[in-house]
């Protein structure tokens, strides 16, 4: 029956022709999205103002250089070790070391020892990676995700090489809420802050109704309007279960933000980061 | 009776304690000593018998003798062992004088293998544990769904295209790339509001460029009288559409190592054309 009344519609639209009122714009999850109240406003200030001063200052500032830790949980399996390498070849200047049976609350002192800024570990379930807890180190934030639909390089459709050893840009697009936007300044601090044009290489963390969909390509202008990419590296999905203050702990850790499912899965419409 | 009551539970008739399989029997009784279901090891079938259990951490000595099998209340009689082994060894020792040695040998066998295990959960807490958090089935499903429509209705693509091109615009590449064409533009109309007369020349230029094409042109249907005739007409062809295609991208080969100036181009476009053309045919020979 709603067949019927699209054609009916149709049929009167052609019956006016030009004096037919404009399409309806079909209505979408995102154009549905319930208003969040923590949208960042562009020119807003006291965003601004906090993001001055908040952990990542000094990484914006071009104080620090990112060193990055990967590491695992107890036992990797083959993929997810693959995993990590692959990792690491997307995000420059980071080190996979393996985590014999360590507790985390003694290498994160040794970490910042050594002068690491971000620590990423991998949790491995039934032999596939599937959770992800990204913590910046001199005291800065930790997010715990979940991890989903991960690929490794070699099971994405394409014929490419290797991603070089270039810096690669960075884009986050759809961080919109303050929650958003402070996710998205975590993963931008990964990566050293000037790109290496030369490389070509973009690392995308796409946020889409709570997912983030990392890819990771390389790009050609073919001419001013129209660009070609080909995808290399390493895809994975995220969902991003609990935001934490300090370093990971956790027992003591005050938690920015956890995901409640009673009471955050119950509207379709509703997002939050 | 304790024969009885094997000839009759212990293989004929159905015992509820006891567990086939293809290789032994076990018998899920509690008291039972070593868990499989044999006639001195069923504590149904024997009247005078013994085993070592453990509750919260601690171990006891538990025994049945003849006198007690009226009263199944008392029939059970509990012994804490001390904490100490060699001491609870003793203690075995000395509550089990006078039994017989099987049953002796295997409860002292069975509080060893207790303690081992005792032990070991005792280290194990204070290692990290690992906590399991179920999963719950309905939840992944509807997980797993809404991403693939949020991936879906992420167009991931598209976006990255997008968001590549407004870098372009907004010039964050700099130098590199060669094709900023507003930029060409901008020049040219700076170029023309300075003076007429370099317009002038300008337009001579654009003239001459149509000349040249046309005369080029001319030359590639004079090519056609080549044996591949039909060959080189449509390469020809193509190669027209091309220069014109590449002229209004104004778009360089070597993908963005050479970067050319804007105002430069405008005064010797016709010498980049041949320089064009002339590399043309040798490509296209070099496809096919």
């Amino acid at each position: 029956e709603k067949l019927a009344a699209k054609k009916k519609r149709r049929k009167e639209r052609e019956a006016l022709g030009d004096k037919a009122p404009p399409k309806a714009i079909p209505k979408t999850i995102e154009n549905q999205r319930v208003y969040d109240e923590t949208t960042v406003d562009p020119n807003d200030e006291e965003v601004a103002f906090d993001e001055a001063t908040d952990e990542f200052a000094p990484y914006f500032n071009r104080q620090t250089v990112p060193k990055i830790l990967i590491t695992t949980s107890d036992r990797p399996r083959g993929r997810t070790v693959r995993f990590c390498e692959q990792l690491s070849t997307v995000i420059p200047n980071s080190h996979v070391y393996y985590r014999r049976g360590l507790a985390l609350k003694r290498i994160i002192p040794q970490c910042i020892a050594r002068d690491f800024t971000d620590l990423i570990v991998i949790n491995e379930d039934r032999k596939i990676p599937n959770g992800l807890v990204l913590s910046h180190l001199p005291d800065g934030p930790t997010a715990h995700f979940r991890m989903s639909s991960v690929r490794l390089r070699k099971e994405i459709k394409r014929k490419g090489k290797e991603p070089t050893e270039h810096v690669p840009e960075v884009i986050l697009n759809n961080f919109t809420t303050r929650l958003g936007h402070s996710v998205g300044r975590m993963f931008a601090s990964l990566f050293p802050h000037d790109p290496q044009f030369i490389g070509r290489q973009v690392a995308t963390f796409h946020n889409q109704r709570d997912y983030i969909f990392f890819r990771f390509h390389r790009y050609i202008f073919k001419s001013e309007k129209k660009v070609g990419i080909q995808e290399l590296g390493p895809r994975f999905t995220l969902k991003l279960r609990s935001l934490q203050k300090g370093t990971f702990d956790s027992k003591f850790g005050e938690y920015e933000w956890i995901h409640k499912r009673r009471e955050m899965d119950t509207s379709r419409r509703k997002f939050h980061l | 009776s304790s024969q009885v009551v094997w000839d009759t539970l212990g293989n004929r008739q159905f015992c509820s304690y006891k567990i086939t399989t293809k290789t032994q029997n076990f018998c899920r009784n509690e008291y039972n000593l070593t868990g499989l279901c044999n006639r001195s090891s069923c504590p149904l079938a024997n009247s005078q018998y013994a085993t070592v259990r453990e509750e919260k951490g601690r171990c006891y000595l538990y025994m049945k003798t003849i006198e007690r099998a009226a009263f199944p209340r008392r029939l059970w009689e509990r012994v804490l062992l001390s904490k100490n082994y060699e001491k609870a060894l003793e203690e075995i020792d000395e509550n089990l004088i006078y039994w017989p040695r099987f049953i002796r040998h295997k409860c002292k066998q069975r509080f060893t293998k207790i303690t081992q295990y005792l032990i070991r959960i005792r280290k194990l807490t204070l290692k990290r544990q690992r906590k399991l958090v179920p999963l719950r089935r309905k939840i992944e499903r509807r997980e797993k769904r809404r991403e693939e429509k949020a991936l879906i209705a992420a167009q991931l693509d598209n976006a990255i295209e997008k968001e590549l091109l407004e870098r372009l615009k907004q010039d964050t590449y700099g130098d590199i790339y060669n094709f900023p064409i507003h930029a060409f533009d901008k020049a040219l109309q700076q170029q023309d509001a300075e003076s007429e007369s370099e317009s002038d020349a300008e337009k001579e230029d654009d003239d001459e460029d149509m000349d040249k094409r046309e005369f080029v042109e001319a030359d590639d249907s004079d090519l056609s009288d080549f044996e591949d005739m039909d060959k080189l007409e449509t390469s020809s062809e193509e190669e027209q559409e091309e220069e014109e295609v590449e002229k209004k991208a104004s778009h360089s080969k070597s993908k963005g190592k050479t970067p050319l100036k804007g105002p430069a181009r405008t005064k010797r476009p016709y010498i980049e054309i041949e320089y064009e053309e002339e590399t043309e045919p040798t490509t296209k020979t070099k496809a096919t």
